[in-house]
């Protein structure tokens, strides 16, 4: 491929894509919403079990899509395991805000470790929406909305 | 002969950069087209020198883009051979074409239990505005379906037709399947029960010479956009004595004879359908687009794309993992594929960084991709200025592609 191909379709998102992990459902779910993204036909589930500490002890999705909202969405699912309700909705803003170019991840202070995959997105507007549609759609299910659209 | 690198000189935008300055490939052509310096000229020197409203001044400058405008006209109804200008009107595009005739047309004509029908491969844009006639009328809409190939099932067709039919809205050649309908036969047989047809011509344009008359077509809708000429421009023709018959479609200024507060006289044809300042510039560059495409001349330009065509499928049935959705017998170059289980968005973005312009998506017919049970195709659609040497780099692009994900 073309010397600029690394920049969005990198080995680990390529690799997420192959093997994505915490596909399927669970056996408790105590969130859970489905994400559409209109445009592309991309079409998920993320379904949450959070105990009473607010911690969420699993998390799984569930769908068709693209490379890049497979891969994001696990790549998701593996950030949020074990973290806090809170934690995780930190998370979702520094992502938003990373797929958009608010933030460099090199100077600015974050927490998205691995998630810093999608740094390059933002060149790529028509796709930004395939990157962040699982997050919409677990900050949906954790606001207890039910159904999540990029539009 | 067509001289297509002569050709390819007439569309500056074939010498743009695509992404990362790489030169582009653009097979994006059933989404729009791109323009030739005789349009894009005109409609420069139009702004430059010529700009006035039409319709309305007695100065000089009104006079001369009336003139234009209305010689624009002219050339559509020559193209299409309508036997009048009055059936020529001239609209933002296929989209609105296809409202102004549901809504004016449909809303005067359809009562509750017709029969509006239209097909599984229609464009959203010929599907939408019959749903909202049906809301509206409660009239009933029945769709014919296609097989496999991206043919309509005809022997189907023909048992939907009964003596409540009164709309048959049908595209001509689809866009996201390259199908070209046999739409002679289905618009007699259509006649026979007694139905109006309308014909979605937005991509037909592009392909064959349309014979209004000889089709027998009742309407017909296009947009500039998509024949070389500018966007937000279109055309709705139709029979003269449908147009009189019908109310007219949004009130304003052009489209009156007198206003008082108690009564307007409505203008006479085209301009009943056309209130308000159109896009004269729109218009004129269309006018100019016309010119072009006629004077290629149907009959290289139509054996050229043929010739596209089989090369096209040659060389990317050689890509290990396709599958082409739209294999009808009569089609155009609109190749329409997946890739194994890579997902169309992720071809379309690889295939951009090595300046490929594809279309990947529903293409606006969601009806079609729920057929095949998939979300998405890539799309390339070839006009008469691409070569076979653009295909086969995109055969090798693909094939490079395809190893990003092994
Ligand atoms: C078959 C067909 N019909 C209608 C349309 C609508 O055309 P427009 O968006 O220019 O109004 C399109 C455009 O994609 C088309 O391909």
């Amino acid at each position: 491929m073309s010397e600029h191909s690394d920049e969005l379709y990198q080995q680990v998102i390529l690799e997420h894509n192959r093997k994505p992990r915490n596909y399927g459902k669970l056996a408790l779910s105590t969130h859970e919403a489905e994400g559409y993204n209109p445009l592309c036909g991309d079409h998920l589930f993320v379904r949450a079990n959070v105990n009473a500490e607010g911690v969420i002890v699993d998390v799984a999705f569930e769908g068709d899509g693209c490379a890049i909202s497979k891969a994001s969405a696990s790549l998701m699912t593996a950030a949020v395991k074990g973290k806090k309700v809170e934690e995780a909705k930190i998370l979702f803003e520094e992502f938003r805000r990373l797929v958009l170019k608010e933030i460099d991840p090199d100077k600015d202070p974050h927490h998205l470790g691995k998630l810093t995959v999608f740094s390059g997105i933002w060149k790529y507007p028509s796709r930004v929406k395939c990157a962040i549609l699982s997050w919409h759609t677990l900050k949906g299910a954790l606001d207890k909305e039910k159904t999540v659209s990029t539009e | 002969m067509l001289d297509i690198q002569k050709i390819r000189e007439d569309f500056p935008n074939l010498r743009a950069h695509g992404r990362d300055e790489k030169p582009l490939v653009y097979f994006d052509n059933a989404a729009t087209t791109f323009k030739p310096c005789q349009v894009i000229s005109l409609t420069h020197s139009h702004y430059c020198q010529r700009t006035a409203n039409i319709h309305r001044g007695v100065h000089y400058l009104s006079e001369v883009a009336t003139a234009e405008y209305e010689s624009t006209r002219e050339k559509l109804r020559r193209f299409f051979n309508a036997k009048s200008l009055y059936e020529i009107i001239f609209t933002k595009g296929a989209t609105e074409s296809i409202n102004l005739v549901a809504h004016s047309y449909g809303r005067k004509f359809i009562k509750a239990g017709d029969e509006v029908i239209i097909s599984e491969m229609e464009h959203h844009s010929n599907i939408v505005p019959w749903q909202m006639l049906r809301e509206a009328t409660g009239c009933v809409l029945k769709v014919i379906p296609m097989n496999d190939q991206g043919e309509l099932c005809l022997d189907e067709f023909q048992k939907l037709l009964t003596p409540r039919t009164k709309i048959l809205s049908i595209v001509h050649v689809s866009n996201s399947l390259g199908t070209v309908n046999p739409v002679r036969e289905m618009i007699k047989q259509a006649h026979a029960v007694g139905a109006v047809v309308l014909l979605d011509a937005a991509q037909g344009v592009t392909y064959e010479p349309i014979d209004v008359q000889a089709w027998d077509a009742d309407f017909l809708v296009m947009s500039g956009h998509k024949i070389f000429g500018p966007t937000g421009v279109g055309v709705l023709y139709g029979k003269e004595k449908l147009l009189e018959a019908m109310p007219p479609y949004q009130g304003g200024g052009d489209m009156i004879l007198s206003v008082t507060f108690d009564k307007t006289i409505y203008n006479r044809l085209p301009h009943k359908f056309e209130a308000g300042t159109p896009n004269i510039a729109g218009v004129i560059g269309l006018g100019a687009a016309i010119d072009y495409v006629s004077a290629l001349g149907w009959k290289d330009v139509m054996q050229y794309k043929k010739e596209l065509l089989a090369h096209g499928t040659k060389v990317l049935s050689a890509v290990p993992g396709i599958k082409f959705f739209g294999t009808a017998k009569n089609k155009t170059t609109i190749f329409s594929f997946t890739i194994g289980d890579i997902h169309p968005h992720d071809l379309g973005t690889l295939l951009d960084r090595e300046g490929f312009a594809i279309r990947t998506g529903h293409h606006c017919t969601q009806p079609v991709m729920k057929h095949f049970g998939i979300p998405a195709t890539a799309r390339a659609s070839l006009a008469f200025y691409n070569t076979k040497e653009e295909l086969d780099a995109f055969a090798k692009a693909l094939i490079k592609v395809i190893e990003v994900f092994q």
